[in-house]
């Protein structure tokens, strides 16, 4: 069985169908993207995922485990992490704090601990101090730790956001258009980050994007949605070249 | 001499604002509400503290440790019942509710300990010291006020910025979706910050009535206004504002009492507020917040 399991996955807001029978099987260890026009329904697969919004109908399984009805810190703490299509980093918090409130499950005190401050609360806080910087080490951003996190250019902004859900040690992660307003160079870094975190961390990664060069150039399999529905799936190089694709992009 | 009696008196009174627009400034910078039942906490607490004193008999300090334990249940169960339900409602929805749980706990108190005053006996004593012949005169209750306020601003200061439900508590502010996203359980977060307020509620109770010893029911819902007003005068959630603001607020109402009008203090408060907001909309220390066009 595949690591995600979506069946007949459907929404529907009001009278609107937002998503509509879509079948996603991703293997564990997979890179996989979700393209489409825009509205085609991708952001609210990815809201569906993390228990922002409940299905209308269908169903979701992460390594077997049922994700629907469950509220988005639940189904955070069972392995899935995101990242936003515009940036919603705390903006007021350092580089550092961002990255540790994603820490909150894996490294846990007591509130009575941190009242009382015993020494097992400065041990703990040290562990975290320790383990956002290795994280933000991966992404060249331990020299900025003390920064205010709205002070970072935008590149880097959106490196610290996958910073911040990797911290949460993610089975699958979810990256909803991490090229977004990047140049060439720098979506070419975003690349490489992204491999190497895989290979890293061992995550698995399903991300929305919109710049093919990035999607042919790292995915191995697409899911393309257009109007809430799959147009079609398969590896890159059969789907962007499938005719009902390049219409659905490109119109008649 | 008489100038500097009056700004002790003035920074004694502006601790215990600050010490309740800590709660409201908490509350609002979390959940994003006005807990306008905030002030009638207050009560609760000094009542828990009356009655164990004076009918139980206990000491003092464990008077304080009671009324403490009750109002943070308190304040846990208002949240719960109360707000919860409403937290996707409109706010006008859950400001509304806010008063309803103000009205009703003052006429449970009404009920409870009916509306006879109680005459409040100070937890730290009448006593005072007196210095340069007597010309500058600080009571106990004073120092101790201006003692809590110092030892809570300092705590709660390294509470949010130190521990990790702190900065849960500032990543929840600035974006609950975001934060529950990263795992950070909301409910939790919001629970924990009403138990603070409350508890810091059940603090400035015992030390409000100490100072002004007349107790009834009604008696948080003044202070609970003003302590607002303060928190929205530093800028309403902001700690240290809830300081500056709270402070400037006791001072400025003693002094118009002194030397301007006793009847007109309260009005020269709040026209200072508005005076205030015109020129600094966010508050002393608010920070603007630029919209994008």
């Amino acid at each position: 069985m595949a690591m995600l399991e979506v069946t007949q996955l459907g929404i529907s807001f009001g009278g609107l169908r937002a998503v509509d029978s879509l079948t996603m099987h991703i293997e564990k260890g997979a890179l996989a993207g979700l393209i489409g026009p825009n509205g085609a329904g991708k952001t609210t697969v990815f809201n569906m995922l993390t228990g922002v919004y409940r299905p209308t109908d269908g169903g979701i399984r992460l390594d077997g485990e049922n994700l629907i009805g469950k509220a988005p810190h639940d189904i955070c703490k069972l392995g899935v992490a995101r990242t936003f299509q515009n940036i919603r980093l705390f903006s007021k918090l350092s580089v550092l704090d961002n990255v540790k409130t994603a820490l909150h499950n894996e490294i846990g005190y007591t509130l009575a601990e941190s009242l009382l401050h015993l020494g097992s609360y400065r041990k703990k806080e040290r562990e975290m101090d320790a383990r956002a910087l290795d994280i933000l080490k991966v992404f060249g951003l331990d020299g900025k730790s003390r920064f205010i996190a709205a002070n970072l250019p935008y590149g880097q902004q959106r490196k610290l956001e996958i910073a911040r859900a990797l911290a949460t040690n993610p089975k699958l992660l979810l990256l909803d258009e991490p090229a977004a307003g990047m140049n060439p160079q720098e979506t070419g870094e975003l690349m490489e980050t992204i491999q190497l975190v895989r290979e890293k961390y061992g995550v698995t990664v399903l991300l929305i994007e919109h710049d093919m060069k990035l999607v042919a150039g790292i995915c191995e399999y697409l899911y393309v949605l257009n109007f809430g529905r799959e147009l079609a799936q398969g590896t890159p190089a059969e789907v962007l070249n499938d005719p009902e694709v390049v219409t659905a992009y490109l119109g008649e | 001499m008489a100038f500097l009696n009056n700004l002790i008196s003035g920074i004694s009174l502006g601790s215990v604002y600050a010490i309740i627009a800590l709660g409201y400034t908490m509350v609002y910078g979390i959940a994003k509400m006005l807990n306008f039942a905030h002030g009638d906490v207050i009560m609760v607490g000094a009542y828990v503290s009356f009655c164990t004193t004076s009918y139980l008999d206990l000491p003092p300090l464990l008077s304080i440790v009671l009324a403490v334990l009750v109002c943070t249940a308190l304040g846990v169960v208002i949240e719960r019942l109360a707000y919860k339900p409403l937290r996707e409602a409109a706010s006008l929805a859950v400001l509304i509710t806010a008063i309803g749980v103000s009205y009703f706990l003052q006429n449970a108190a009404l009920l409870l300990w009916t509306a006879n005053p109680k005459s409040f006996t100070s937890v730290v004593g009448n006593g005072s010291i007196s210095l340069f012949d007597g010309g500058l005169i600080v009571s106990h209750i004073t120092l101790a006020t201006v003692a809590a306020c110092i030892v809570i601003m300092v705590a709660l200061t390294l509470f949010t910025s130190k521990t990790k439900m702190g900065t849960a508590m500032r990543a929840v502010s600035e974006d609950k979706g975001a934060a529950q996203l990263m795992g950070i359980n909301v409910n939790t977060t919001i629970s924990v910050t009403f138990a603070i307020g409350s508890a810091l509620a059940a603090v400035a109770g015992v030390l409000l009535c100490s100072a002004y010893p007349l107790l009834v029911p009604t008696t948080g819902s003044m202070p609970g206004i003003k302590a607002f007003t303060a928190a929205v005068f530093g800028g309403i959630g902001s700690i240290p504002g809830a300081l500056v603001g709270g402070l400037m607020l006791g001072i400025i109402e003693i002094m118009s009492r002194a030397y301007i009008s006793m009847q007109l203090s309260d009005a020269i408060v709040f026209a200072v507020l508005i005076v205030v907001l015109l020129v600094k909309p966010d508050g002393l220390l608010g920070k603007r917040r630029n919209e994008k066009v």
